[in-house]
């Protein structure tokens, strides 16, 4: 196992390309949480040339729907959510600058040849641990599409989450790679 | 005849709604520690200690396992023998489900309508609810909130009689291949062979929720089981798909008799938290 490292955010190319697959990383700083809905709108924006909620240069997006916040704690249990619902909205926000992703399994081929081409990585979080991260959450608010509910887009404040890079900016792939490995 | 009030049932339902969402049932633990011994992966270790350590906070915290609580998926074995009083059986499992869904910060996570609007119902009802009238006075509740990013990577198929038990293995394994990373492994495979179309897959979902590892008590699909899981776990895909030889923790097998002519086999895939609870009434 190789040993941790930390990035803050916001994220840019020069970092983004010494990240490897299977790199352990603690993040900090902010990172938006959006889901399927949220994806949607903002897709429309990019294709209608409208302005967008969020500025989406140097940032991370974690596909996340947080449960409501129980009183006293800073954030509800929030973990990945499955990433492939947002493959089709993904090469878009990368062509904006979004420069890095966190969920859980697999991208489709546009999704990991637009990363190649706009320098972004993909990371993910242990999908079915959001007790265990929503205690690096410090502060979560919800910045724009209010109505959506759940599918909501976040703004977290995190320290030290802790995620895999699975797919890098030159496209090397963990779930490719590694299964492999053990199959027989 | 035995009186049960609808209240009553609204309160059994709420509890175990809650219960299910916060506490991993201890046969599972132990099966993910038993996991962790057996994972060769440094990877899939550190994965699984993760896990592990997850559903320790979610329990001592009373916080939800997962972000997903799920549809509400309720399996009911209503004694003959009982007479409902003060109100309507349905009605009185959502309200049990809403107030959990409120009361324990819960997401709610149901749609109307699944083409059009999607909006919200805000309380994560209407539940799904399975009914079956038994012997005795007594109401058994099995609740699952049922995640769906394990729900989509779920299949179905008809066989036919002559692919046999090699197509079933094939099937369901093919399944958890293509899966891969997608549902949260490892996983807890429910299969249902039998039946008609609809009714293998309620079975395949009631099979997950038996105990952890418990084998079928017919040898030969106890064997099944095995095979099953063994070639599972031989695809290398590992916990959270990152490679590693424990891709699921365990494969149950129900089946009803069918028809002359096919095999249906249905797959329901479940993440690694397997969430549910029972209670009697």
């Amino acid at each position: 196992m190789k040993e941790e490292i930390k990035i803050t955010t916001p994220l840019y190319e020069e970092k983004v390309i010494q990240l490897k697959a299977g790199d352990l990383v603690k993040i900090s700083g902010h990172i938006y949480g959006a889901r399927d809905a949220a994806h949607r709108r903002i897709f429309e924006l990019i294709k209608k040339g409208q302005k967008l909620p969020i500025e989406l240069k140097g940032q991370i997006i974690f596909y996340a729907g947080p449960t409501p916040v129980k009183p006293g704690y800073p954030c509800g249990s929030v973990g990945p959510t499955t990433s492939y619902r947002m493959d089709p909205y993904t090469p878009a926000l990368l062509k904006q600058g979004l420069k890095g992703m966190i969920g859980k399994g697999l991208r489709s081929k546009e999704v990991i040849e637009s990363m190649k081409k706009n320098k972004a990585v993909y990371f993910a979080a242990v999908g079915g641990t959001a007790a265990l991260i929503a205690q690096r959450v410090k502060k979560s608010e919800v910045i724009a599409y209010e109505d959506l509910g759940v599918e909501a887009i976040y703004r977290f404040y995190v320290e030290d989450f802790p995620v895999i890079v699975v797919i890098d900016s030159a496209g090397q792939n963990l779930y490719e790679t590694e299964p492999p490995k053990y199959a027989k | 005849m035995r009186e049960i009030k609808a209240n009553q049932i609204k309160d059994k339902v709420k509890a175990l709604f809650l219960k299910a969402n916060f506490y991993i049932n201890p046969d599972l633990m132990q099966q993910l520690g038993k996991a962790l011994e057996e994972e060769n992966s440094p990877m899939g270790k550190h994965v699984l200690q993760m896990i592990i350590e997850n559903n320790k906070i979610a329990s001592r915290e009373e916080v939800p396992i997962c972000q997903d609580t799920g549809l509400a998926v309720v399996f009911v074995d209503v004694g003959q023998e009982v007479h409902l009083v003060d109100g309507d059986f349905k009605e009185a499992i959502n309200q049990g489900v809403r107030e959990a869904y409120k009361e324990g910060y819960l997401r709610k996570s149901v749609v109307d309508d699944p083409v059009f609007e999607r909006k919200n119902t805000n309380t994560n009802t209407p539940a799904i609810i399975y009914t079956d009238i038994v012997p005795g006075d007594k109401i058994k509740f099995m609740v699952m909130p049922k995640g769906f990013g394990s729900e989509n990577m779920s299949t179905i198929a008809m066989l036919k009689p002559a692919d046999g038990e090699k197509g079933i293995v094939d099937f369901v394994v093919e399944t958890v291949k293509k899966a891969g990373p997608n549902p949260c492994p490892p996983t807890i495979i429910g299969v249902g062979i039998g039946g008609t179309i609809d009714k293998a897959m309620v079975i395949a979902k009631k099979a997950i929720i038996c105990k952890i590892g418990q084998s079928n008590k017919n040898s030969k699909y106890a064997t099944l089981e095995k095979e099953i899981l063994t070639k599972i776990n031989n695809l290398g895909i590992g916990p959270a798909g990152l490679g590693g030889n424990i891709t699921s923790l365990a494969v149950h097998i129900d089946y009803l008799p069918t028809h002359i002519a096919g095999i249906p086999v249905a797959v329901n895939v479940c993440c690694h938290a397997a969430r549910h609870a029972e209670g009697i009434l």
